[in-house]
């Protein structure tokens, strides 16, 4: 809030500065009348520019569009709703005060075709001065791009005026950029030696340029010294950036096979609804967003805290209606119970598309938009830091409720030793209900934290099922620290593979490179990371 | 009924239905009942039900859920598809002596591994040694790991989606989503004369019927017995010593090398292959195919895909959007109500018949003072309500 004050007052001042450059009222005539003239008029458009004046914003961009106007030694431009103004933007009123349309000698100014990227040019330094942060940004992201020098000593007179703590550095590294090309050595090692202090990326092009046409040795060893240094923290940043991507994949299979793992070490089923139960929790938090929207719209952006739980609800409870409806029936025979979850996450699939079309998707709330800046040029959404909190959260949970509590006590000699653990006296039944519930629910969790980075489709949960798959194959069964190294280690090694095989089909070849990896893996350890310790000779393959 | 009798019975209804494959469709689209479309739409399915035959074999008798069938179907596919593009080449919008799509990808000249595929021998011949040998490598890396049951099935899954996803790529110089289509001709006969569609079903039909005859006899050897052991009790076999790896590579092997035939003999009649028909869904719809036919019975492998491929093509039709429904529903349907399928479903009904007189009965029995005797003769009842009345 104390920001948004801060910002609101440095817009008044820079509107207050733009005020002040209206003074100079005459000399505006002056040029205006010599912007009509062919002749003046790429003169007077390099001295527009190098005003950087906002009251000729106007009449500039009514030149570009034609609408520009010259009548009786006058400037007028005709704006949208067909009045026309004069250059200091009052209607043109005849003697008694309505709107005058003058007809003769009205004359159009032409724009001569050499002069088009000049008005641009003059327009994008006007809107350096432009109370907007946000349009200041752009221009001067612009200028920097173009490096044209003429706009140096506007930029320059642009940073002295910038209080704004986001644009000022642009504004500096911008000047910087310009430098590097300065006739002046000195100044261009000045601006050498400011890039290697700021190592910022967009200096890498103007840098490798200048090394090709600098004749100086001392400064071309630097050069040369600052394109390594820029090279290695771009590196560096990328793979931070890589692993983070990855850790957020991660967390999200993390809290999907979780529920898995649990289940198929439990009961030796594999959930392949799974993915559909994910996309359930995501579809609670779109209803339950809509309904916020049409109901309780000023508290739009608390929607999210309603979702969050009650899709865990809803989709626990479809999992209860599920093992308690069908599945119980099937504890002996594993594959088929594949089939019929296969069955029934596309029963599931189908009825949610025709019910709620094809692809929507879920506005995350204000406060999840934007990121931590962690490094220059490296932002970490805070959407997917939550969904990293949260799956960090729901493995807290899950470890408590697995090893601290009696229901977990139970789900583990339910585990180890069916027959034995209803003798004595636990209800295995209702350890599996609740087990494969408590599964179902963590996907429908995981949904709905997903909402808040991708879209909502019938097919979303798709995305990840193979993957969680894996995760469970390689974690091994219903063991938790195995399925977070697993999670972890399909998550990261996706996102760090994608990179280093580059291109459109990045994606695609990393995953065919992770099931491989999977594979292998399976020769050395056909149990997975961590094999459960029994006598039997079936561990795998119930 | 006597054991000898069924079994007359049984191949008299095998022999029957060959004849009417082989000997009656032919005959009637001859006589102009059943028409050229049609008859191409029957060749369709029965090379779909030889892909089933392979399924039930591992499915069925082995136990061995592959949830990656497809894979096999589309390089049997893919193998004679490519065979069929290089003949028709140079016939193409380009005029090139490659196919159109390269030219699109701005391939302009025939990739290495195309070459062989010139000559239709190779092609055939890669059609099932293909399949056959990536399902013995994918066995190799697994079975002989003890890798089984549900491990195999969402590892076969996992390999069919990332097939999927590969042949959807242009790299792969295989026609990227659009796949292999546009045929022109099969050793010189045109396939948009009905005469060569009606050879092409003659022979899909005698494959059908080959295949079959070569799945029955592998099944009542005495290596079906071994099969069926470990479908059943996989830790025995082993323990008496059976390489029991090895038998479950090869059945997966014959298992691949049926499906690249279905392939093979799909892709000339259908005049497409694109990677859609590969990826995770087809490969399980292959498994509700025989799981709907009855498994472990080979006709209900044949039933079942002729059957559901049947429905599809009217029901996808009308209402397209229920489809994906229906199968859902199948799914689950014929897992928990009817686990024997089509074919079993005579004696399931016969089962329940029983059930509903016993429990029409005992209600009858359990009304005032008729608590006889005329009980005792049931037995096969299950309930337990006599005992505790005893």
């Amino acid at each position: 809030m104390v920001r948004r004050i801060y910002v609101l007052l440095l817009c008044w001042l820079a509107i207050g500065a733009s005020f002040a450059g209206r003074a100079a009222a005459d000399s505006l005539e002056d040029s205006a009348r010599a912007l009509a003239i062919p002749e003046t008029q790429r003169e007077t458009l390099a001295h527009i520019r190098d005003l950087g004046d906002p009251a000729w914003k106007d009449a500039l961009q009514a030149l570009k569009e034609g609408a520009l106007y010259s009548w009786k030694g006058q400037l007028l431009i005709l704006d949208e709703s067909g009045t026309f103004k004069d250059l200091g933007g009052n209607p043109l009123l005849d003697a008694s005060g309505q709107p005058l349309m003058p007809e003769a000698d009205l004359e159009q100014v032409p724009l001569e075709e050499a002069n088009i990227s000049l008005v641009q040019r003059a327009l994008d330094v006007i809107a350096l001065f432009d109370p907007n942060p946000k349009t200041r940004q752009a221009a001067i992201m612009k200028l920097a791009n173009l490096a044209d020098a003429s706009v140096m000593g506007l930029l320059v007179r642009a940073l002295e005026r910038e209080r704004n703590p986001v644009v000022q550095p642009m504004l500096v590294e911008a000047v910087a950029r310009l430098r590097l090309s300065d006739p002046d050595p000195l100044l261009r090692a000045q601006a050498v030696k400011f890039f290697s202090e700021t190592r910022s990326e967009a200096a890498l092009v103007p840098l490798k340029a200048l090394l090709e046409r600098e004749e100086e040795a001392a400064l071309k060893r630097a050069i040369t010294q600052v394109i390594g240094e820029i090279e290695r923290y771009l590196l560096f940043r990328n793979a931070v950036g890589y692993v983070f991507n990855g850790l957020s994949l991660a967390s999200i299979l993390l809290i999907m096979s979780l529920g898995l793992a649990i289940t198929f070490g439990l009961m030796g089923i594999i959930n392949m609804a799974h993915g559909e139960m994910l996309m359930l929790g995501s579809y609670t938090a779109y209803v339950i967003q809509e309904f916020f929207s049409s109901h309780l719209p000023a508290q739009q952006d608390y929607f999210f805290f309603v979702a969050l739980p009650l899709s865990l609800l809803v989709v626990g409870g479809v999992g209860l209606v599920l093992e308690r409806g069908l599945l119980r029936f099937l504890y002996a025979r594993p594959l088929e119970s594949l089939l019929v979850t296969w069955g029934i996450g596309m029963l599931l699939q189908q009825g949610v598309r025709l019910y709620f079309g094809d692809q929507t998707s879920v506005n995350a709330p204000t406060w999840f938009r934007g990121g931590w800046e962690i490094m220059a040029g490296l932002i970490f959404p805070y959407s997917r830091l939550f969904i990293i909190a949260l799956s960090l959260l729901c493995l807290g949970v899950v470890y408590l409720l697995l090893y601290r509590s009696d229901t977990g006590l139970k789900i583990r000699a339910v585990m180890q030793n069916r027959d034995i653990a209803g003798c004595m006296g636990v209800s295995t039944p209702r350890i599996d209900a609740f087990t494969f519930a408590l599964g179902t629910a963590l996907a429908g969790l995981a949904g709905c934290a997903l909402s808040l980075v991708g879209t909502v489709d019938p097919e979303v949960g798709k995305t990840y099922i193979v993957d969680s798959f894996m995760v469970v194959v390689l974690g091994g069964v219903g063991k938790v620290l195995g399925t977070i190294l697993a999670s972890l280690g399909i998550g990261v090694a996706n996102k760090l593979l994608e990179p280093s095989i580059s291109g459109t089909a990045a994606a695609v070849y990393a995953k065919v490179g992770i099931l491989l990896l999977v594979i292998f893996f399976l020769q050395l350890r056909p149990t997975g990371l961590f094999p459960a310790r029994e006598r039997s000779t079936e561990a795998v393959g119930r | 009924m006597s054991a000898a009798r069924s079994w007359k019975r049984r191949l008299l209804a095998e022999i029957m239905l060959g004849a009417l494959l082989i000997i009656g469709l032919p005959l009637l689209n001859a006589l102009g009942i059943l028409s050229d479309y049609y008859l191409n739409l029957f060749g369709k399915y029965l090379s779909l039900a030889i892909l089933a035959l392979g399924m039930d074999l591992i499915w069925g008798y082995t136990g061995i859920l592959s949830l990656g069938q497809a894979i096999f179907f589309g390089l049997g596919a893919y193998s004679v598809g490519m065979h069929l593009m290089l003949e028709s080449s140079g016939k193409g919008v380009y005029g090139e002596p490659i196919p159109d799509f390269m030219i699109w990808n701005r391939v302009f000249e025939l990739p290495l591994f195309w070459k062989p595929y010139q000559h239709l021998f190779f092609a055939f011949l890669s059609s099932l040694l293909l399949p056959a040998l990536v399902a013995a490598v994918i066995g190799f890396l697994t079975f002989r790991r003890r890798v089984g049951g549900t491990y195999f099935a969402i590892l076969t899954q996992a390999i069919a989606y990332a097939v999927w996803l590969m042949f959807n790529r242009n790299e792969l110089k295989l026609g990227g989503t659009n796949g292999l289509t546009d045929f022109k001709s099969i050793m010189g006969f045109s396939l948009s004369d009905p005469g060569t569609l009606r050879g092409l079903y003659l022979v899909t039909a005698l494959c059908l019927v080959g295949s079959f005859l070569c799945c029955r006899w592998l099944v009542r050897s005495k290596m079906g017995l071994v099969l069926t052991a470990i479908r059943d009790q996989e830790q025995r076999l082993r323990f008496l010593g059976y390489p029991v790896a090895t038998y479950k590579i090869f059945s997966f092997a014959v298992a691949g090398a049926l499906a690249g035939l279905a392939g093979a003999l799909y892709a000339p009649q259908v005049g497409i292959i694109t990677p859609s028909q590969i990826g995770v869904l087809p490969s399980l719809e292959i498994v509700v195919w025989v799981a709907t036919g009855g498994r472990g019975t080979l006709v209900g492998a044949i039933v079942g895909a002729v059957g559901i491929n049947a429905a599809r093509s009217v029901l996808t039709a009308r209402y397209p959007e229920w489809w994906p429904i229906i199968l859902g529903g199948l799914f689950v349907g014929v897992v928990i109500v009817f686990p024997e399928g089509v074919i079993g479903l005579p004696q399931q009904l016969g089962r329940w018949g029983r059930w509903m007189r016993v429990w029409l009965f005992e209600r009858r029995g359990a009304g005032p003072g008729s608590v006889g005797g005329s009980q005792r003769g049931i037995e096969t009842s299950k309930r337990p309500m006599l005992s505790e009345e005893d």
